[in-house]
């Protein structure tokens, strides 16, 4: 079973969101989601400094199968994103919640999470999408 | 469909996929340590999927020197093999194949899976057209178990009790009691491919995993043959493509006299001048894939297969380019124009590194 932490918040698309005490917001993958990509071996990294708005495409992620588009689950400006991927591109698979976070966005909005699903509604999505499999 | 080996995948927990209709374990564990663990020491793959098809009969010697684009008369003993490739009357691909000579009188080819109907059913037709005396049996009552890597031959010698595959030839198969094994693959690395009957494909699945093999799914299977530079039929292969396209016009015995099919067309493709080649491109910062386009000192081409090397840490690619394309190129990635170098493949030999 994928792990789903409760604190997080979550997107149809697969990405976490982590809603910061400084107001931005950290954005990863699910376990659900690296443990359906395989192993991650290549990251295409925003640009620090780029305003995306929610459900816009931010990075890509390659695993050995096949590219993925990350999506950003907010409107706002990317303000850091996880150089250490570029030479450890597969701390996305080892630590999906901690290590492999990909980039941080400063919201435009005082509450960017409104539209985002809590741990149990994203868990019972996975399990839906996992059944149509 | 399943393979005979298809629960055992499931108590595996592989991921399956669907593969020409066939449910294959795509990875169990993780692809990349699949990968390695076929370089650096044994893995095993079930290719049941493929179809072993049996020719007998007194013609059947010259009903494969009709249908290949090698002479089996090549093969002069028995458990010799060739790989090989079947073309139409246009000299395009129908598929790519490694035929075994079992006697005299008697060949077996395997197949590919994807077209394993279209296969039989051009076999078929030849063998009408002809009216050569030749029965054509596939075998879906035997299952295939690839064993392979550095340390895959003394596995088997072990488990199967055969010390006679130390002194098999690579190339060469031979029988051990039911079992065919030839010393085959498609990883690049040294290993065998054992065929045996359905029920006890099981069994020996299992006893080689006691004996620490690693079973690999599909995910690494293509990632090795990549590396080594093997073409993947409908993919860097077509019925479009003839051999001269695909790297292959080694496998062409071209002698006059026996006139097989394909021949003709390739014989006038070659005077005309062929316009394309197969070549390998390394590229660091980014993954190609297959449809990517590439721009090289000699106009454009095309990605057949693109991966990641495991073994190299980049990606590595087959891509089909104009014949005079050398040195530097780019390949367009999501629009972006990325770095990338032509070489000749493999990219990997014996697990080492073969371009600097």
């Amino acid at each position: 079973m994928s792990e789903t932490p409760q604190e997080l918040h979550y997107t149809n698309t697969h990405e976490w969101a982590r809603l910061d005490p400084d107001g931005t917001v950290c954005v990863g993958i699910s376990d659900f989601a690296q443990d359906a990509l395989g192993d991650v071996v290549f990251i295409e990294l925003p640009d620090t400094g780029t305003e995306v708005a929610a459900g816009a495409e931010v990075a890509v992620i390659e695993s050995v199968k096949a590219a993925s588009d990350i999506y950003s689950p907010v409107s706002g400006e990317i303000i850091r994103v996880n150089d250490q991927l570029t030479d450890a591109p597969d701390l996305v698979n080892s630590e999906p919640y901690d290590g492999g976070w990909i980039f941080v966005v400063q919201p435009f909005s005082d509450n960017p999470n409104s539209d985002l699903l809590t741990a149990e509604q994203y868990q019972e999505f996975c399990e839906t999408n996992s059944n149509e499999h | 469909m399943k393979t005979a080996l298809y629960d055992n995948h499931v108590r595996l927990g592989a991921q399956l996929v669907d593969f020409a209709g066939w449910q294959m374990p795509m990875r169990y564990s993780s692809t990349i340590d699949e990968h390695h663990a076929v370089r650096k020491r044994v893995g095993m793959f079930d290719v049941s999927h493929m179809l072993i098809v049996d020719f007998e009969g007194s013609q059947s010697s010259m009903f494969l020197r009709k249908l290949l684009a090698s002479d089996v008369n090549k093969l002069s003993k028995d458990g010799q093999a060739l790989y090989t490739v079947m073309l139409n009357e246009r000299g395009g691909i129908v598929d790519d194949l490694i035929v075994y000579r079992l006697h005299e009188t008697s060949f077996r080819i395997v197949f590919n899976a994807g077209v394993a109907v279209t296969d039989l059913e051009w076999v078929a037709a030849w063998q009408r057209t002809t009216a050569l005396s030749v029965s054509i049996q596939p075998r879906r009552d035997l299952s295939i178990i690839a064993v392979q890597g550095p340390t895959a031959i003394q596995t088997v010698i072990e488990l199967l009790d055969c010390p006679q595959l130390m002194e098999v030839q690579a190339f060469t198969a031979i029988l051990h009691n039911e079992y065919f094994i030839g010393r085959t693959g498609y990883t690049g690395e040294d290993g065998v491919e054992i065929v045996c009957p359905n029920t006890d494909a099981s069994k020996i699945w299992d006893q080689l995993l006691d004996a620490g093999v690693l079973p690999c799914g599909l995910g690494a299977r293509d990632t090795l043959r990549l590396e080594a530079g093997m073409n993947l039929n409908g993919q860097d292969m077509t019925p479009n493509d003839t051999p001269y396209e695909c790297a292959l016009s080694w496998v062409l015995d071209l002698e006059p006299a026996r006139d097989f099919v394909g021949q003709a067309a390739l014989e006038k493709a070659h005077r005309q001048g062929i316009v394309t080649k197969l070549t390998g491109i390394v590229l660091q910062g980014g993954v190609m894939r297959s449809g990517f386009e590439v721009q090289s000192n000699a106009g454009l081409g095309t990605i057949t297969s693109g991966s990641f090397s495991p073994t190299l840490g980049y990606s590595i690619a087959l891509a089909r380019v104009p014949r005079a394309t050398t040195g530097e190129c780019t390949v367009s990635i999501r629009n972006k124009q990325k770095a990338a170098r032509i070489v000749r493949p493999p990219f990997v030999r014996h697990g080492e590194k073969v371009h600097k």
